[in-house]
C-alpha cells in the first residue's frame, strides 16, 4: 500500500493501481475519452492529465497510465491541467463539430468553442481513441480494423479499406464508440446487418425464431470455445 | 580474415597492418560520402583507377576510398598524402592530370586549390584550411583515414583496441563508471547521461537485455550519423560492443532509415567482417563474452526516431510512441531492459576507453564534455559537417568554420537542434554551444543540426515550415499533437497570407504552452519551439505581419509587392527576358516598370537584376 493525496485529501492506495482508478474509487472525477475498465490505457486523449508533485520535480502526466506512489501528490484541478484540458477539448470540437458526446462533456467543463479554429467540416465524429480498435483486437481477438495513414490523416478502417475477411459482425466497435462514429445498420426484418461496409447474415433462434446473432460470430465463438455450433443456436433470453 | 583469438593477437594484426600503411608512400584520398557521390564522384573514382592502371601505378601508390570528410560544398575533394595536398570541386576528368603532376611530380594543380574568400589566399594543404583548421576532429577525423569497407584500414588505425582492452582488463562496471565519469551525454537529442543509462539497464531485472543504435537520423538538413555510420562503421560498432559488454546483453539492433542506403550497405559489410575476424559473435576476441547485431531498416516515419516509438517499429507494429513512465531501461524492446543510444554516442565509447574519462572530460564544458559534430545547413558559405569541442562559440562556428553568409548579406538567426528546436538570433551569437546553454534560451542541442538564416528569411514562415514539417510527421496518437500542431500551422499561414488576427501571437502561446504539457512524446511536447522561439526573438515581424500587413523580410507573396527603383534602373531588358509572366516590361534603357496584376512574385527578376533595381515592399 501506498500513501498520497489527491486534490489534497489523504488516500491510501495498493501500489500498481493508476492515479485514474485511485481517483475514481475516491469519487474524484477526471474527465476522459479514451479509458475504458476493460481495455489497457492509451493515454490518447489526454483529457485526463493531472499535475503531480513527486519530491522536488512537478510535472503534468496522464492519470490512466501513471502509477501511485508513496509520497506523491496530485492536484487534479490545478491552472496547468485545466489549460491542457481546455485545449484538447477545444480541438475535438473543431474536428468533430457535430458530435454531442463531446458537446456534453464541454459543457460539463465549462469549455467554450475556440472560434479561431474553423471547424472541419467531413462530418467525421472520430476523435480516434482508439476505443474500437483495442476492443476488436484485444476483446473480440479479431483485428479486423486498424489505422491507416498518420498524424492528421490517420482514420480507422479495415485494412486498404476493403471489405474486411476477418470481421465477425460483431458490432463491438459501434458498441464501444463514445461518439457513435460508427455506424451499424439492421434490415428491417432483422436478417442482416452492415457494418464496416460488409453485410453480415443473421441467426435465427431456435427457441423464439429471433434473429439474435450474426452466423459468423456464431461460427467465430464456437471456433475459439470449442463449444458445438447447435450448442450455441439459443439466444440469451431463451437460454 | 582469420578469426582473431585475443588480444595479443589482435594487437599483432593491427601492428602488421599498421607496418603495411607506410606513412611516406604516395597516397590518393578521395571522398565517397554520398554528397560527393552526389557531384558525380564515383565516375572520378573510376576514372583514378583507370589512369593508375594505364600507367602501371597500382603498387606505387594508394588509392583509397573513404567516407564524408565534410567539406561538403566543396566536394568532389581529393587529398594526396603525404603532404596533404588539398583538391576541391575536382572535374570528373582531371584524374590523370593530378596523377602525372601532383602525385608524380609533386606539382600543384593551381585551379584545384581552395581558395579562402576572407584572404583571397589559395590554400595548398589540407590542415591549412581555415574550415578545418578550427575544428577539433576527434571522431569524425577517422573518417579521412579509412576506406569504410575495409576492416584492414580500421585495424591499421588502431581500431578494435579499446574493445581490446575493454574485454581483456575491465569489468563491466569499471567501463560504465567511465563512461559515468566521462559524462557523455546523448548526442541524439536528450542530452541524457549515457553512463546511467547503462548502469540502469545493466541493474534492470530480466532477459535478454537490448543494445539499440539509433540511426533514424531524420531532422531536415542533419546528416552527422549517416556520415558516420557511412564513412566509419567500424567505430560505432565497436562503441556497441563495448557497450554491450558493459551492460551484460548479447543482441543488438542498428535502427537505420531506409533512406540511408549507402550506410546500411557499407555496417552491413562492417558486421559481417567483424563477424568473420572473431570481433563479433561468438566468444569475441576470445573472451567468453558473445554478442551480435541485426540491422533494421526504418520505413520513413520521422517519429521512429523516438525511442518508444522505435521499439514499437522494431517489434513489427506502427511507429506510435507510448508513455514513458516506465524507463526503457526497464522496459523498452519487447518488454525488456534496453539500452538506446544514436550513433554518435556510440561512436564516443571507444575513444573514452582508449584514452580514458579524465582526457575526454578535459574537453568541453562543465556540463557537456568532448566534442559534438553538427551539420551546419542554410545560408552559410561552407556547408558541411563541423566538429567541435562543446563550448565553442557560436560566432566561431558560422564565421571561422562555416565562412559567413554568401552574398554578403546580414545573419539574422540559426535554428539548432532540428524541427523542433529554436532560432537564436544574433544577440546570442557569442554564447558557447552545449546541451545547456541551448536549453536555457529556449532552443536544444538536438541531434546538432545548424541552421543558418539571413535577413531574407521571413521568421514566421520559418515557424510555420517547421511547423508544417511536424505536422505531417506527427504520429496522429495523441490529440494536442495531431490537431494542435496543425491548428497552429494554419495560425501562422493565415499570418503569412495577411489573415494574421489581433490576439493570434497569443493564442499560439498558449496553444503551446498547453500543448508542452500535453502531448505524449517529445515530438509534440517541442513542437511549439520553433513558434515560441521566433516569437520570443522576432516578435516585431510577427506584430508586422499581422497588424500592418506586411512581410519585412519580403517572403510572404501576399504581402509583397515588386516595383521598380527608377532610379536605379538602367533599362537592361534583363528583368523583362527572365519575366515568366510578362509583368515586367519596357523599353531599352528606359525605365521598366511591372505590373502588379501580371506579377506572381516569383523573385526572377530581383535575382537576375544586377543594379539592385527590384523593389520587393
Amino acid at each position: 500500500m501506498v500513501n498520497l493525496t489527491i486534490d489534497n485529501k489523504k488516500i491510501e492506495a495498493e501500489a500498481g493501481q493508476t492515479i485514474l482508478e485511485v481517483a475514481r474509487e475516491n469519487g474524484i472525477v477526471i474527465p476522459t475519452l479514451c479509458a475504458h475498465e476493460s481495455l489497457d490505457a492509451t493515454g490518447s486523449c489526454r483529457l485526463c492529465v493531472v499535475e503531480v508533485k513527486h519530491g522536488k520535480r512537478t510535472r503534468i502526466v496522464t492519470s490512466c497510465l501513471y502509477q501511485v506512489a508513496e509520497g506523491l501528490t496530485v492536484d487534479t484541478k490545478s491552472e496547468r491541467v485545466l489549460a491542457a484540458r481546455r485545449l484538447v477539448l477545444q480541438l475535438l470540437l473543431a474536428r468533430c463539430p457535430e458530435s454531442e458526446q463531446l458537446q456534453e462533456v464541454a459543457k460539463e467543463m465549462g469549455v467554450e468553442p475556440e472560434p479561431r479554429f474553423t471547424p472541419d467540416k467531413d462530418n467525421v465524429k472520430c476523435i480516434l481513441c482508439r476505443m474500437c480498435v483495442r476492443t476488436c483486437e484485444k476483446i473480440v481477438g479479431v483485428s479486423a480494423i486498424g489505422f491507416s495513414y498518420r498524424g492528421t490523416e490517420k482514420n480507422v478502417c479495415t485494412p486498404f479499406k476493403e471489405d474486411s475477411l476477418t470481421c465477425i459482425g460483431c458490432g463491438a466497435c459501434a458498441y464501444v464508440c463514445p461518439t457513435g462514429h460508427i455506424e451499424m445498420e439492421t434490415t428491417e426484418t432483422g436478417d442482416a446487418r452492415t457494418i464496416w461496409g460488409r453485410t453480415f447474415k443473421m441467426k435465427t433462434c431456435k427457441v423464439c425464431g429471433r434473429y439474435f446473432a450474426p452466423e459468423d460470430q456464431l461460427a467465430y465463438i464456437s471456433s475459439k470455445t470449442g463449444v458445438p455450433a447447435d450448442n450455441l443456436a439459443v439466444c440469451i433470453s431463451c437460454r | 580474415m582469420t578469426k582473431i583469438k585475443s588480444f595479443n593477437e589482435l594487437k599483432s594484426v593491427q601492428e602488421r597492418f599498421k607496418a603495411g600503411r607506410d606513412p611516406k608512400k604516395p597516397c590518393i584520398t578521395i571522398c565517397v560520402g554520398t554528397g560527393c557521390l552526389a557531384y558525380g564522384t564515383q565516375k572520378l573514382v573510376d576514372n583514378f583507377r583507370e589512369e593508375l592502371a594505364k600507367r602501371n601505378l597500382a603498387d606505387k601508390i594508394d588509392f583509397r576510398t573513404t567516407g564524408c570528410h565534410g567539406f561538403c560544398e566543396r566536394g568532389p575533394m581529393v587529398v594526396i598524402a603525404p603532404d596533404k595536398v588539398f583538391y576541391q570541386r575536382v572535374g570528373l576528368a582531371d584524374a590523370g592530370e593530378i596523377i602525372d603532376k601532383t602525385v608524380l611530380k609533386g606539382e600543384i594543380i593551381d585551379r584545384l586549390l581552395y581558395v579562402d574568400p576572407a584572404t583571397g589566399q589559395k590554400v595548398v594543404h589540407e590542415d591549412d584550411v581555415p574550415f578545418y583548421k578550427k575544428q577539433t576532429r576527434l571522431v569524425f577525423g577517422q573518417n579521412s583515414k579509412v576506406d569504410p569497407e575495409s576492416l584492414e584500414d580500421y585495424l591499421a588505425i588502431g581500431g578494435y583496441a579499446a574493445l581490446g582492452k575493454a574485454l581483456t582488463g575491465m569489468k563491466p562496471e569499471e567501463i560504465i563508471q567511465e563512461v559515468i565519469k566521462a559524462n557523455l551525454r546523448g548526442r541524439g537529442g536528450g542530452g541524457f547521461p549515457a553512463g546511467w543509462k547503462w548502469d540502469s539497464t545493466r541493474k534492470a531485472e530480466g532477459t535478454p537485455k537490448y543494445v539499440i543504435c539509433n540511426a533514424d537520423e531524420g531532422d531536415p538538413g542533419a546528416y552527422m550519423d549517416r556520415s558516420l555510420l557511412e564513412g566509419n562503421p567500424h567505430l560505432v560498432l565497436e562503441g556497441m560492443i563495448i557497450g554491450a559488454y558493459a551492460i551484460g546483453s548479447s543482441q543488438g539492433y542498428i535502427y537505420a532509415r531506409n533512406e540511408y542506403p549507402l550506410a546500411i550497405k557499407n555496417i552491413t559489410r562492417a558486421i559481417e567482417k567483424a563477424r568473420e575476424a572473431g570481433l563479433l559473435g561468438e566468444n569475441i576476441l576470445g573472451s567468453g563474452f558473445s554478442f551480435d547485431v541485426k540491422i533494421n531498416r526504418g520505413g520513413g516515419a520521422f517519429v521512429c526516431g523516438e525511442s518508444s516509438a522505435l521499439f514499437a517499429s522494431l517489434e513489427g507494429r506502427a511507429g506510435e510512441p507510448r508513455a514513458k513512465y516506465v524507463h526503457a531501461t526497464d522496459k523498452g524492446l519487447y518488454d525488456k531492459p534496453t539500452n538506446l543510444n544514436n550513433v554518435e554516442t556510440w561512436a564516443n565509447v571507444p575513444f573514452i576507453i582508449e584514452k580514458g574519462a579524465d582526457w575526454y572530460a578535459s574537453i568541453g564544458t562543465a556540463g557537456s564534455k568532448g566534442t559534438k559534430i553538427f551539420s551546419l545547413v542554410g545560408k552559410i558559405n561552407n556547408t558541411g559537417l563541423v566538429e567541435v569541442p562543446m563550448g565553442t562559440k557560436l560566432r566561431e562556428i558560422v564565421f571561422d568554420i562555416g565562412g559567413g553568409i554568401p552574398g554578403g548579406k546580414k545573419f539574422k538567426a540559426i535554428q539548432t537542434g532540428g524541427p523542433s528546436g529554436g532560432c537564436i538570433p544574433e544577440k546570442y551569437l557569442d554564447m558557447g554551444v552545449d546541451f545547456d546553454e541551448l536549453t536555457k534560451i529556449g532552443s536544444m542541442m538536438g541531434s546538432g543540426g545548424m541552421i543558418v538564416m539571413d535577413e531574407d528569411n521571413c521568421m514566421v514562415n520559418v515557424a510555420k515550415y517547421f511547423t508544417n514539417f511536424l505536422v505531417s510527421e506527427s504520429c496522429g496518437k495523441c490529440v494536442p499533437c495531431r490537431e494542435g500542431i496543425r491548428r497552429m500551422r494554419d495560425i501562422l499561414a493565415d499570418i503569412t497570407e495577411g489573415k494574421g488576427r489581433e490576439g493570434d501571437v497569443e493564442l499560439l502561446e498558449k496553444m503551446s504552452t498547453a500543448i508542452i504539457d500535453g502531448a505524449l512524446c517529445a515530438l509534440g511536447s517541442s513542437a511549439p519551439n520553433p513558434v515560441l522561439s521566433t516569437i520570443r526573438y522576432f516578435r516585431d515581424e510577427y506584430v508586422a505581419h499581422i497588424k500592418e500587413k506586411r512581410c519585412p523580410a519580403g517572403v510572404c507573396k501576399d504581402l509583397i509587392t515588386y516595383s521598380v527603383n527608377a532610379e536605379k534602373c538602367t533599362g537592361c531588358t534583363v528583368c523583362s527576358k527572365v519575366c515568366p509572366t510578362g509583368a515586367a516590361s519596357g523599353e531599352r534603357k528606359q525605365v521598366h516598370k511591372i505590373d502588379v496584376v501580371k506579377c506572381t512574385k516569383c523573385g526572377a527578376c530581383r535575382e537576375s537584376c544586377k543594379f539592385d533595381a527590384i523593389i520587393v515592399r
